[in-house]
């Protein structure tokens, strides 16, 4: 799990270069680049969280191995077969590429509600972050478990506030230094994640995965095989079928780079997060936590690994939320372009720290993730059915550009329909959120062309 | 320079993930090899800025 990229308008770091522009054959960057960056921004702090909430929710080590194995496949396949292919040919900022189909207001909707959910990322991350810094407190900090929402207690708020000020702080002075820093980091942090795997096999005297990960006798899974397929295809869906990432990949010179998302997903998304959830299953046999409350991730941590470890969850928390702050801000700074780059930093520094206080974020992630995908994802059908179903279903490519609106409706109905269906669905009855994201995708796609060819722009101009 | 950096770092890489894989076998205790991740882990993060490019 991680961050997107940026907001139009500020030409501050790599995805911010040509913002309003497609990206000039000189500026196209070679494949390493690529499969450094997915490796590195998907071995987050997150991932501590995630691995272990499956074993909260009853996954088996079969789910687990080949569920996971088959969500980052099609995860793969998606940022390869449709985001490099669009962000490839197009060479455009998903900002640029929407305006041109929605028109300039809407993309200040999307940059709303894309600000507002980085900052409760961000507040996740920072939450994640603060179980390890209160690790060397003691009993001073009671740590949220995963059935807490609300603060643990004053100290627990202070610990949040100190880290949320010190990453917005870092924020505030750009990105390139954390930029830097998580570069630096990756593979270490990644050789921690599988350290802790190795150690608590040790400490359970088995290397028999599928003899460890079983769910808890009696209990009622909440999670099974496709559960896990969904949720590995979607967490980042708002990247890839959301096309966040084409503000990325429009930097790489073919579009096979995008195969180098498989770094990402199959060392963050699969050996990290089995190495994660082995902690928990640890703490469940040896320790006698209750695998529903769960155990918080920096003391698992560093009863496995010590202090490299609690150091680790740190860094990982922090290389990846800082980013996240920053685009928030870069993302709320869109909104009201007069702001500055500081102003929209600091009130996303302020709304992801307020969050972080509350566990809930990170707690409750597994449903968080689905909720973000579910909103995010389907405006990416638009850009996809606009790049290459237009013609075949004749209607027109980039409507806005064409008859010059700043407001689209026919997308703002395809979007906000399918995706109100479906947090309805979630909220009123129950339904898992991260089985949300492709039907609302699939719906958004295919409402915008039907609401295109009733009432949107004729093919050809006259 | 850049070269025994680089050497110090990859032997930091190792000393994250090879006291663990001996700690499985059973050929070191718990407390050294959390010791020796430890140091790695500072041997890493004072060496690999020396010469890994990229990440601005």
């Amino acid at each position: 799990m991680d961050s997107q990229p940026d907001s139009p308008g500020v030409a501050t770091h790599i995805g911010d270069e040509f913002a309003r522009e497609p990206v000039p054959p000189k500026a196209l960057k070679g494949a390493s680049s690529f499969w450094g960056m997915y490796a590195g921004e998907h071995t987050a702090g997150t991932e501590f969280m995630i691995g272990p909430l499956f074993v909260a929710w009853g996954a088996s080590a079969f789910d687990l191995i080949f569920g996971l194995l088959l969500g980052n496949l099609m995860a793969v396949l998606s940022w390869r077969f449709l985001t490099a292919e669009i962000a490839t040919q197009k060479r455009l900022t998903l900002y640029c590429q929407l305006e041109r189909i929605t028109g300039r207001n809407l993309v200040t909707l999307y940059n709303l509600f894309n600000g507002v959910l980085f900052c409760f990322l961000a507040g996740a991350m920072v939450t994640v972050s603060a179980t390890a810094v209160g690790v060397p407190f003691g009993d001073s900090i009671r740590m949220p478990s995963f059935t807490d929402t609300l603060p643990t207690g004053a100290l627990w708020i202070v610990t949040c506030l100190a880290i949320g000020a010190a990453m917005t702080f870092v924020a505030l002075r750009g990105y390139g230094f954390v930029a830097r820093m998580g570069h630096l980091s990756a593979p270490w942090m990644f050789l921690v994640f599988v350290a802790c795997g190795i150690v608590v096999m040790a400490k359970l005297g088995s290397t028999n995965l599928f003899e460890l990960i079983q769910p808890a006798a009696g209990s009622s899974p909440k999670i099974g095989f496709w559960g896990i397929v969904a949720f590995s295809w979607f967490c980042n869906s708002a990247m890839h079928l959301g096309m966040s990432d084409l503000s990325v990949l429009r930097f790489a010179r073919k579009a096979s780079y995008g195969w180098a998302s498989a770094a990402g997903m199959y060392l963050g998304h699969y050996v990290a997060w089995i190495s994660a959830a082995l902690l928990l299953v640890y703490w469940v046999r040896e320790k006698g936590v209750d695998p529903a409350t769960g155990a918080a991730p920096g003391p698992m941590v560093w009863d496995a690994v010590g202090w490299a470890g609690l150091l680790c969850v740190v860094i990982a928390g922090w290389t990846t939320a800082n980013p996240t702050i920053y685009r928030a801000g870069l993302a709320f700074q869109g909104m009201f372009p007069t702001m500055s780059r500081a102003t929209g930093t600091l009130i996303a520094g302020g709304v992801c720290t307020v969050a972080s206080i509350f566990p809930a974020f990170a707690m409750k992630l597994l449903d968080f993730v689905g909720i973000y995908g579910t909103i995010l994802a389907p405006i990416g059908a638009v850009i996809v059915v606009d790049h290459f179903l237009a013609d075949k279903v004749g209607i027109a490519t980039e409507p806005a550009t064409r008859t010059g609106t700043r407001f689209n409706p026919v997308v703002l109905f395809a979007w906000v329909i399918p995706v109100g269906v479906g947090l309805f669905l979630q909220q009123c009855y129950g339904f898992p959120a991260f089985f949300l994201p492709l039907p609302c995708w699939i719906a958004c796609g295919v409402l915008y062309i039907a609401l295109s060819k009733r009432v949107g722009p004729k093919t050809v101009l006259p | 320079m850049t070269h025994v950096a680089k050497v110090l770092g990859l032997l930091a890489l190792a000393g994250t993930v090879v006291p663990p894989l001996l700690f499985l076998t059973r050929s070191i205790a718990e407390g050294p090899m959390k010791l020796i991740m430890l140091i790695s882990a500072l041997v890493w993060f004072t060496t690999a800025p020396l010469w890994m490019k990229g990440g601005q």
